[in-house]
């Protein structure tokens, strides 16, 4: 065989379901104080910086983590189980939810020791927010042609260029970015690129908020003007930041939030719809169903074989592919079921106005974290086409 | 599941690549192929993977046989190997012991529904039974005044209508008047027609899985050969997003199908979880088939829309094993009627339950 996909089917341990109570229950009193509304999707606009502090007092970020830097050292399914609760209840995640997946695991693989000891307790306490610097204004999906510059100097670098689509980069502590320290050499166009730990809200960073097609200011325009930075806050090998990018990506790529986050419409259908549908909506949401439960066993099968110490970039990749794509399509599948319900339920203002969010929200689903045409060009280069 | 790791696929999977080789089947006009291929697989015990011992089976367990049934899709095989299977597995159910030779089950279809009266004798039509005219015997479920029961009946008894389905596999109509069956003893607590129509669901989506395996195997090797506008097709951007979404497809046939078939091994009952699993098994593996199949075809051009390139062996099968068992449309009801009658706060328990 050319193509050896594995997806083993990982049921998640007993611990999981446990903890999955521990997490509704918590939820379910953060609901029930007002902390965020699960019928609102866009949680965008609530930043709960308290929330993040009570979620982080539980043990639940940087679950996956050595004690010793403020982790909890348990399992990726675990840790699983609470993004996927989290998410499935419209929680307002922004705060942690980048440092948790993303920064976190870099930090620990290529910070200094005193630096993972000064930050790694502060994310899973939920006290700060990361930002990712990657795309620039004429640098997106071709990540290696980034041209922001780190000049070294006495003790540091200096920073001069622009970010772009950077998420929460308004309210982040700490952005990790690539800058280039070298051009890039005839033999290795990814060559001369280095990753940085940025300290945000410092002399030298403005960031401009870029008002979003939902409305909302999520992303931004990050500019540098001869921001220092010291030697230490390199992260990993310099130049080298193209060998350090590749692995981690499985992580991003196939967790839950990369089918679910128009998640909510599907309930409200169920929810307008009632116990008795008609055949056509019955068939519909059969369908969804039978998708969405086939992605999430996917997600949760490379989850497995993350804890299993494997590392499934392409199964991750196809997640990612099938999962955002169905996401996005979800809420106009949804729209053309809900076309028939009846005028009298209960919830149909509700359903409407998720509709209207979520038919605003979905064009960005295939962009963000990895577009689907590079996710496509990464699993035919698993397949040996290229 | 590229590679074997148990003793009932790796001695199916040495069968299947000595007596199954597709294109020397495809060669073979004259089905003289299949006579020594059964014979092995039966003298291996493979067809009655899921009968105990004592029943005349070989005593393999249902996870064993499902991954048996997945490799039988990989092969595209064309003998009734999983229906065999079926039968003797819902015949154990009622610790009825299994002949040897082939059989199907009946019905074969959600829709159709077999009676038996108060003296034993069976009546009922059953559409699209597959392989029913090479049968010897079949397992039926059939309803009475006292329930369910199973039976083993003799296919000589029972009409046959013979069809074909798009895979040009036989998928006969069954008719049963009044027959006095072999056997027939009550079925279990618990086993209807929607448990066995789930357990044929979950046979067939780990054979398109397995199907849509090859198609993809045979989609990649043939763009890395072909040459087109002076460069193999394989290298273009449009052939390659293609394949992508045939390894998605397959990927996810793949994982819907042994997802089911690991609950299914591992379940005490059928109950919602269960039904979920095999439902949605069967629901997302006929989309794939659809689409996965498409682009592989799209992907041969002309040549993999001929009979004497293999492609269609996977592709068409694929598509006609959509059929049996319910068709996707029609689990799609079902599931989204559970899904209404549960209530909308009960979707994502069920769906977040394994």
């Amino acid at each position: 065989m050319t193509a050896a996909l594995r997806f083993d089917p990982i049921r998640l341990p007993e611990k999981c379901e446990q903890l999955r109570k521990e997490v509704r229950a918590f939820l379910a009193e953060e609901i029930a104080a007002g902390t965020f509304d699960p019928h609102k999707p866009n949680r965008e606009d609530t930043d709960a910086p308290e929330f993040s502090r009570r979620v982080g007092a539980k043990g639940w970020l940087g679950m996956t983590w050595p004690k010793k830097y403020g982790g909890q050292e348990r399992s990726f399914l675990e840790r699983y189980v609470v993004t996927e609760e989290m998410r499935v209840a419209n929680a307002p995640t922004r705060r942690f939810f980048v440092a948790d997946r993303q920064s976190g695991p870099v930090l620990l693989k290529y910070a200094p020791e005193h630096i993972k000891m000064e930050i790694l307790p502060r994310i899973c306490r939920g006290e700060i927010c990361f930002a990712i610097g990657m795309s620039e204004p004429n640098s997106g999906s071709d990540l290696f042609a980034a041209k922001t510059r780190a000049t070294k100097t006495d003790g540091g670098y200096l920073i001069n260029g622009t970010k772009i689509w950077t998420s929460s980069a308004h309210i982040a502590d700490y952005m990790i970015a690539i800058f280039r320290t070298s051009p890039p050499t005839k033999e290795n166009r990814r060559h001369g690129l280095t990753q940085f730990l940025v300290k945000m809200k410092q002399p030298g960073i403005k960031v401009n908020p870029i008002g979003q097609i939902t409305g909302q200011y999520e992303f931004n325009e990050v500019v540098f003007t001869d921001h220092f930075i010291p030697d230490d806050h390199v992260l990993g090998e310099v130049d080298g930041a193209w060998k350090q990018a590749t692995s981690e990506l499985a992580y991003e790529r196939s967790g839950p939030e990369r089918f679910l986050e128009t998640y909510y419409v599907l309930t409200e259908l169920v929810r307008a719809v009632g116990p008795n549908p008609d055949t056509r909506s019955a068939e519909g949401i059969g369908r969804l169903v039978a998708q969405l439960h086939t992605m999430r066993r996917m997600s949760v099968s490379v989850a497995g074989m993350l804890e299993a110490g494997k590392e499934p970039v392409v199964e991750a990749s196809i997640v990612k592919d099938i999962g955002t794509v169905w996401e996005q399509q979800l809420p106009h599948r949804v729209r053309d079921l809900a076309a028939f319900v009846e005028e009298t339920a209960t919830n149909r203002e509700t359903l409407e106005r998720q509709l209207d969010f979520a038919i605003k929200t979905a064009p960005k689903l295939t962009i963000q974290g990895g577009t689907t045409e590079v996710l496509r060009g990464i699993i035919a280069r698993g397949l040996g086409l290229r | 599941m590229a590679e074997s790791d148990n003793i009932v696929v790796e001695t199916a999977e040495k069968i299947f690549a000595d007596l199954a080789d597709p294109q020397t089947i495809n060669n073979d006009k004259t089905n003289a192929w299949q006579a020594p291929l059964w014979q092995a697989l039966s003298e291996a015990g493979l067809p009655l993977s899921w009968v105990p011992d004592d029943l005349g089976g070989s005593g393999a367990s249902l996870a064993d046989g499902f991954a048996l049934l997945n490799a039988a899709g990989r092969f595209a095989v064309a003998v009734p190997l999983a229906e065999t299977m079926l039968a003797g597995w819902l015949l154990a159910q009622a610790r009825i012991a299994s002949p040897e030779g082939e059989m199907t089950v009946v019905p074969a279809s959600p829709k159709d529904r077999i009676t038996v009266d108060a003296d034993g004798a069976l009546s009922g039509r059953a559409r699209g039974v597959p392989f029913a005219k090479a049968a010897k015997n079949f397992a039926v479920l059939a309803h009475g005044k006292d329930g369910a029961v199973i039976a083993l009946i003799d296919a000589m008894k029972v009409r046959i209508e013979a069809g074909l389905n798009v895979g040009y596999d036989h998928s006969d109509t069954v008719t049963l008047d009044r027959i006095q069956p072999i056997t027939t003893k009550p079925a279990p607590k618990g086993l209807d027609q929607t448990t066995l129509m789930l357990m044929g669901g979950v046979a067939r989506s780990l054979q398109i899985a397995g199907a849509l395996e090859s198609v993809l195997d045979i989609s990649v090797r043939y763009s890395n050969e072909r040459v087109a506008f002076e460069k193999k097709i394989s290298k273009f951007q449009a052939v390659q997003h293609n394949l992508a979404r045939l390894a998605g497809e397959s990927a996810a046939a793949l994982a819907a199908a042994t997802s089911a078939a690991d609950a299914i091994a591992n379940a005490k009952s059928f109950n919602d979880e269960v039904y979920l699993e095999a439902a949605s098994a069967k629901i997302r593996c006929a989309e794939a088939a659809e689409k996965g199949g498409g682009i592989a075809h799209q992907v041969h051009g002309a040549i993999g829309f001929t009979m004497e390139h293999i492609l269609h062996r996977y592709s068409l099968r694929a598509l006609a094993w959509r059929d049996d068992f319910g068709s996707e449309s029609y689990w799609a009801v079902e599931l989204g009627k559970l899904v209404a009658s549960r209530g909308a706060d009960e979707l994502w328990p069920l769906v977040a339950s394994r």
